[in-house]
């Protein structure tokens, strides 16, 4: 039934190659292909895709970005690691809202420059209230930061435990995988905006237009799940850098903080350094009300 | 049944509409003008991509959504007489009741469609059919929705089918077959009601939408709106064909109109009280709806007439005598469409989402892209309903124009 997407060249050609072979199939007895054929025919969406077919789909998807970009692009489709589950520290007394992390994010993780998809927002919070988000203000444009009686909340997907995002997805094109990463498969969201509706953190963000992404500043080396380009009309967020963190790296935005505000690290490992400053510090998280059990948590180390 | 005479039958269904005056064609050709607009509007919006439209992150639902929650209320307003006519069997209005189902039909057309061109990847809609696609049931209210909403409109197609056919053919309808359908219909128009309210319910990231007398009052307004388009249509279609609905069908209907602005009023005010009174953080949506928000009023004039409109109205069709004149009732039931109407669909989705979870206020109003389809969808959705008139008006005529139903 489906074979449309937005990939079309690929889900022609895979649909095209599967069709041949199907023929094969039938005159020489090879199964293989002809069981892809199947399954092209009937969209399944990542977690049902078998191994062979995800193979293919993913050279596919390859070739196609190579020639696209004009750079040797590679998709990895690595699966979770046993024992680990992602959490983040932000330190709010040190952040200087500076937005070098929104900026590491977007060149980090491929999001369209126009219309601009920011996943990390950064809220100017006036000292004298607190935190408060009705009085936050997320387009602040001093000449320089941090303003005296200003501090700054930086808030993107919290990575929900409990997540309602998940659960009003129509379609299951949005899930938590085994090391708590909150994911979307583009090639199966129907941008219906539930998930946008649910979020309490505006940490969705959809592609209200083909998404702009000049071939010299895209990262070329891609996660499935993360920042492979997003095709107008799906929704997108925060994967921690999937990419990255699966291959035992920071995300970028940790990486990139002039001040070493943010902390990253497996919550199953107690010597793991998010472990220790849960020990030492005292951390929250944001609208703890909603029972969504983040594993993004703020603190003031100072 | 066999497909032969399904086939004349709607071969004979077909030329039925085609006949018609001057009135008919040009009313005609007039929703066809709006649809090719809107159908120019859509297409731009499908190469373009949502961005023509002036949802943003910050309100990434709005007028499309609103008109659909608006529909579902009109089409599950046709319950109102089906009770009467099946439940308490009254004649009066079981002879019109099937014009309720015919709306019904109708709306929810326009239902699916305001759906369809509120999603970004209209091409993969079909992942939401169950097994064929992956409906994600019984987690997604959204996938809940769509089931009722097609479940409605196959139940409802059903029993007007039946009824066409058999009258097409001269036949009495199968009671036993049609009956226990339409009883069906009652508790399945609650349903579309009460899931689509939960839709927006189950959201705790939204409290304008959570809080437990949504649903509620979802089915209170629809059962305003959804009868005052039906007396409108009722009164045009007494105009324009020789159709027979009695008066005492109309103070009936208007006579229950009134019960449910009432309570439609009442939930109003238990809200308003709840949100005042306590006045958490939570009001700021109610604020920005009512007064407006740091000198944003775009919604503020609308929730006023909407509310105005509605008082109006209640007290029009609270007074017999004004509910039994044609002039006062008819100004009623505009004025309660107008209210419910910027209810539901504007005064609904769009506060819920302003401010937005992290505080901000970005004022949306529609851009005149999403006008134009939502007027193509409406003229889609009047067009359905005049060809369905067009053929149950002559074929139903024994039973229009005669107290006694055929096979009753
Ligand atoms: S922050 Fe929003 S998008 Fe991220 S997991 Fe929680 S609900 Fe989902
Ligand atoms: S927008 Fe996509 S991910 Fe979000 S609920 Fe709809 S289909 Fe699911």
């Amino acid at each position: 039934m489906k074979t449309t997407d937005d990939r079309p060249k690929i889900d022609r050609r895979s649909f095209l190659a599967g069709g041949t072979a199907a023929m094969g199939a039938i005159a020489a007895g090879v199964t293989g292909a002809s069981a892809g054929f199947i399954e092209d025919l009937l969209h399944k969406n990542f977690k049902e895709i078998s191994p062979d077919r995800m193979q293919r789909i993913v050279r596919e998807m390859e070739q196609e970005y190579t020639e696209k970009y004009g750079k040797n692009v590679t998709v990895s489709t690595k699966g979770a690691q046993q024992g680990v589950l992602f959490g983040y520290g932000l330190d709010l007394s040190r952040c200087i809202g500076c937005r070098r992390c929104v900026y590491g994010c977007v060149n980090e993780n491929n999001q369209s420059r126009d219309p601009q998809i920011h996943w990390i927002r950064v809220l100017e919070m006036d000292k004298s209230k607190g935190i408060n988000l009705e009085e936050s203000n997320p387009y602040y444009n001093p000449e320089t930061v941090p303003e005296e009686d200003s501090f700054y909340m930086p808030v993107a997907c919290q990575q929900c435990r409990n997540a309602p995002c998940i659960k009003v997805c129509p379609v299951e094109a949005t899930w938590q995988e085994a090391d708590g990463i909150v994911v979307v498969d583009y090639d199966h969201c129907i941008g219906c905006r539930c998930c946008m509706s649910a979020c309490p953190y505006g940490a969705r963000h959809f592609n209200w237009a083909e998404p702009e992404l000049a071939a010299e500043s895209v990262n070329p080396d891609m996660h499935y799940l993360g920042n492979r380009p997003r095709p107008n009309g799906v929704v997108e967020k925060c994967t921690f850098c999937i990419q990255r963190v699966r291959n035992g790296k920071y995300p970028a935005c940790v990486e990139i903080c002039p001040v070493g505000a943010r902390k990253f690290g497996n919550l199953l490992d107690e010597a793991d350094e998010m472990r220790v400053l849960m020990r030492k510090k005292r951390v929250f998280v944001l609208k703890e009300d909603l029972n969504t059990q983040p594993k993004f948590y703020y603190f003031y180390a100072t | 049944m066999n497909i032969k005479k399904i086939w004349e039958f709607l071969i004979g269904s077909f030329r039925l509409t085609l006949k018609g005056n001057w009135a008919y064609h040009s009313w005609m050709a007039f929703l066809a003008v709006l649809m090719v607009s809107g159908g120019f509007a859509y297409w731009r919006q499908f190469t373009e991509g949502l961005i023509v439209t002036n949802m943003r992150d910050q309100v990434s639902w709005a007028f499309y959504i609103g008109n659909f929650t608006f529909l579902v209320g009109v089409a599950a307003a046709a319950v109102l007489l089906v009770i009467p006519a099946y439940v308490y069997n009254w004649k009066p209005i079981r002879e019109i009741a099937i014009f309720g189902e015919l709306l019904a039909i109708s709306a929810i057309v326009m239902c699916l469609l305001f759906v369809t061109v509120d999603i970004g990847q209209p091409s993969r809609a079909l992942e939401l059919l169950p097994f064929i696609g992956s409906l994600n049931v019984p987690s997604s209210l959204l996938g809940w929705d769509v089931l009722v909403l097609n479940g409605y409109l196959v139940l409802n197609a059903m029993i007007v089918g039946h009824f066409l056919y058999k009258a097409y053919f001269k036949k009495p309808y199968n009671k036993n077959f049609v009956v226990p359908l339409l009883l069906f219909s009652i508790p399945a128009a609650i349903s579309i009601h009460t899931v689509t309210a939960f839709v927006y319910n189950g959201m705790a990231a939204r409290p304008f939408w959570n809080a437990s007398i949504l649903a509620p009052r979802f089915i209170a307004s629809a059962l305003c709106s959804g009868p005052a388009i039906m007396l409108i249509l009722f009164q045009i279609l007494r105009k324009t064909t020789h159709i027979r609905i009695r008066k005492e069908a109309i103070s009936k209907i208007a006579e229950l109109m009134a019960y449910a602005m009432f309570l439609n009023l009442f939930l109003f005010g238990v809200e308003i009280f709840k949100e005042y009174y306590s006045n958490t953080s939570h009001l700021v949506h109610t604020k920005y709806l009512y007064t407006g928000l740091h000198g944003h009023t775009a919604l503020v004039p609308f929730a006023w007439i909407s509310l105005i409109f509605s008082v109006v109205a209640f007290m029009l069709f609270l007074v017999p005598k004004t509910r039994m004149n044609m002039v006062t009732l008819n100004l009623g039931c505009i004025l309660i469409y107008a209210g419910v109407y910027i209810e539901k669909g504007l005064a609904l989705v769009i506060p819920g989402m302003t401010p937005d979870t992290l505080g901000e206020i970005y004022e949306y109003i529609p851009t005149w892209i999403e006008i134009r389809v939502g007027a193509g969808i409406f003229a889609i959705g009047f067009m359905v309903f005049t060809l369905l008139c067009k053929v149950a008006i002559p074929l139903l005529h024994d039973t229009l124009a005669d107290p006694v139903a055929p096979g009753a």
